[in-house]
């Protein structure tokens, strides 16, 4: 495994080398509560991330691309079939363990963690809602990477209100489909998908989701570049111009295309996204507890500083927390709990905007050396922003989550004094 | 088959509080839901009433009301995809 500041074994005050390492093990209570299965695969995933991922994240960052023989080698693992049941051909994890796995490669590299995030959705929205032959044939292909699959709904004037999608699909009167047009941005691995995942309006009014793909004609790809995070994404515009799909690549019934087809997908989105950010949040975490027991500063490392313990207290507590709401989620989600809907939300929220701040005191504590070109908490801080933003922005959190307060806790009865 | 509309009442009073909704009042029309509630709703069919949610069933009239959630679950669904 190559030398990286993260991993390598931090000196101790006399030089000598200190037996721990960071990036080997899980965290201590990491493991807490975990099935044994569990526990054996989210050791295989951080080995995974550790050996293939962590090396490279950075140059792959830089370069924003991400090379076609890592998605080959992620879908070798097994792990782009994740989301995908077993009868079709995917390894089925349970909602835990699909977790885990984001986490440990969120830890390692954003940029692969949306690769298993719009993959997943568009699997996860065909197995849910998919028709019989749309499950037959898409399924195998998206678990063993032969289709990598993409979410197209976000567009130049609909990003949160999805609801105001320009895109339309009109009936086809030549044959019976439909005809797309629009256009679609920001769309993770755009460059890369075989198969997209649309979202249009309808002519005869409300939302409908198609299966779109690459070569079909009337799709074209732009890829985009310069984006302040995930940058190795390889993010696309996606052209729907008169695009004529057939009948049968609808997803789901007419007008259920956002509220059961794309929601189911950003349920998914969101939930991964989540974990991906407890372990963005542990990256953070792990390179500055290094980086602190090396670093002298005023004749003593940087860890006896009380203003560095601080912000290292916070990043653990942020971290564990966040795992922990990632964890209540996933045991929701797998028990078909209609409140796993809301602790997913709750999950995303508290552990983007912890990865936020871990992002943030982890260049603090690196110093000159965080605002560098090879210093990974650079790029943790520029992933942690985009985290805040998609599969539901800080603030569309914040709102649903209120309203949702009111359902999760009694709100107490008026009392009257004397 | 036992009369699953109590538990339906329950549940939309779990999410909806404060709201006691009548056995056939539209509960999207009445304007209480948000866009999330869809995706409760199917969970709880599905988990809580043992009722699995397919492609076809998904037309808002087997939704819109406790009347509706209960022809569902029954096997009398108002409306099928087609």
């Amino acid at each position: 495994m190559t030398a990286d500041p993260r991993t390598s074994t931090p000196p101790t005050p006399d030089g000598a080398a200190d037996p721990r390492t960071y990036a080997s093990h899980a965290p201590v209570g990491a493991d807490d509560g975990l099935t044994e299965a569990q526990r054996t695969v989210r050791a295989e995933f951080a080995a995974f991330a550790d050996e293939h991922l962590v090396p490279h994240a950075d140059r792959w960052d830089r370069d924003e691309h991400l090379p076609r023989e890592v998605v080959d080698q992620v879908a070798k693992a097994g792990h782009l079939g994740a989301a995908v049941p077993a009868r079709y051909g995917g390894t089925g994890l349970d909602a835990v363990a699909l977790g885990l796995l984001h986490g440990e490669t969120g830890r390692a590299c954003s940029s692969v963690r949306s690769l298993l995030t719009v993959h997943s959705m568009v699997a996860h929205a065909l197995v849910r809602w998919g028709s019989a032959d749309q499950r037959r044939h898409w399924l195998p292909r998206l678990a063993d990477g032969t289709a990598l699959g993409a979410f197209a709904v976000t567009e130049p004037d609909a990003g949160s209100d999805l609801g105001s999608v320009a895109t339309s699909a009109r009936a086809d009167d030549r044959g019976g489909g439909y005809v797309l047009t629009g256009c679609k941005h920001w769309i993770t691995f755009g460059q890369y998908a075989d198969v997209f995942l649309v979202l249009a309006r309808l002519d005869a009014g409300g939302h409908a989701a198609f299966l779109v793909e690459r070569d079909r004609p009337g799709l074209d790809v732009e890829p985009m570049t310069g984006a302040l995070g995930t940058r190795a994404s390889m993010l696309a515009r996606v052209h729907l111009n008169g695009c004529r799909v057939p009948a049968d690549h609808l997803v789901g019934r007419p007008g259920f295309g956002l509220s059961a087809v794309v929601a189911t997908a950003l349920e998914l989105g969101r939930y991964s996204v989540a974990w991906g950010c407890a372990g963005l949040a542990e990256a953070c975490l792990r390179a500055c507890l290094a980086h602190a027991d090396r670093r002298h500063q005023f004749g003593g490392r940087l860890r006896g500083h009380q203003l560095v313990q601080r912000m290292l207290a916070d990043m653990a507590t942020g971290a564990t927390a966040a795992r922990l709401l990632c964890l209540r989620a996933g045991r929701l989600r797998e028990a078909g709990d209609p409140a796993s809907v809301h602790a997913t939300w709750m999950a995303k929220y508290f552990a983007s905007t912890a990865a936020s701040r871990a992002a943030g005191d982890a260049v603090q504590i690196h110093g000159a050396r965080g605002v560098g070109p090879d210093a990974p908490v650079q790029r943790y801080l520029r992933d942690a922003r985009v985290m805040e933003i998609i599969e539901g922005s800080t603030q569309l959190q914040q709102i649903v989550l209120a309203d949702a307060a009111y359902q999760l806790f009694p709100p107490e009865t008026e009392r009257t004094n004397g | 088959m036992d009369d699953v509309r109590p538990r339906v009442r329950e549940f939309l009073a779990r999410y909806i509080r404060g709201w006691e909704v009548a056995d056939d009042e539209d509960i999207f029309a009445a304007g209480h839901v948000n866009s999330l509630f869809i995706m409760q709703l199917v969970l709880f069919v599905e988990n809580e009433l043992g009722r699995e949610v397919r492609d076809e069933d998904l037309v808002l009239a087997n939704f819109s009301s406790v009347d509706a959630i209960a022809a569902l679950v029954a096997g009398r669904p108002e409306a099928v995809g087609g």
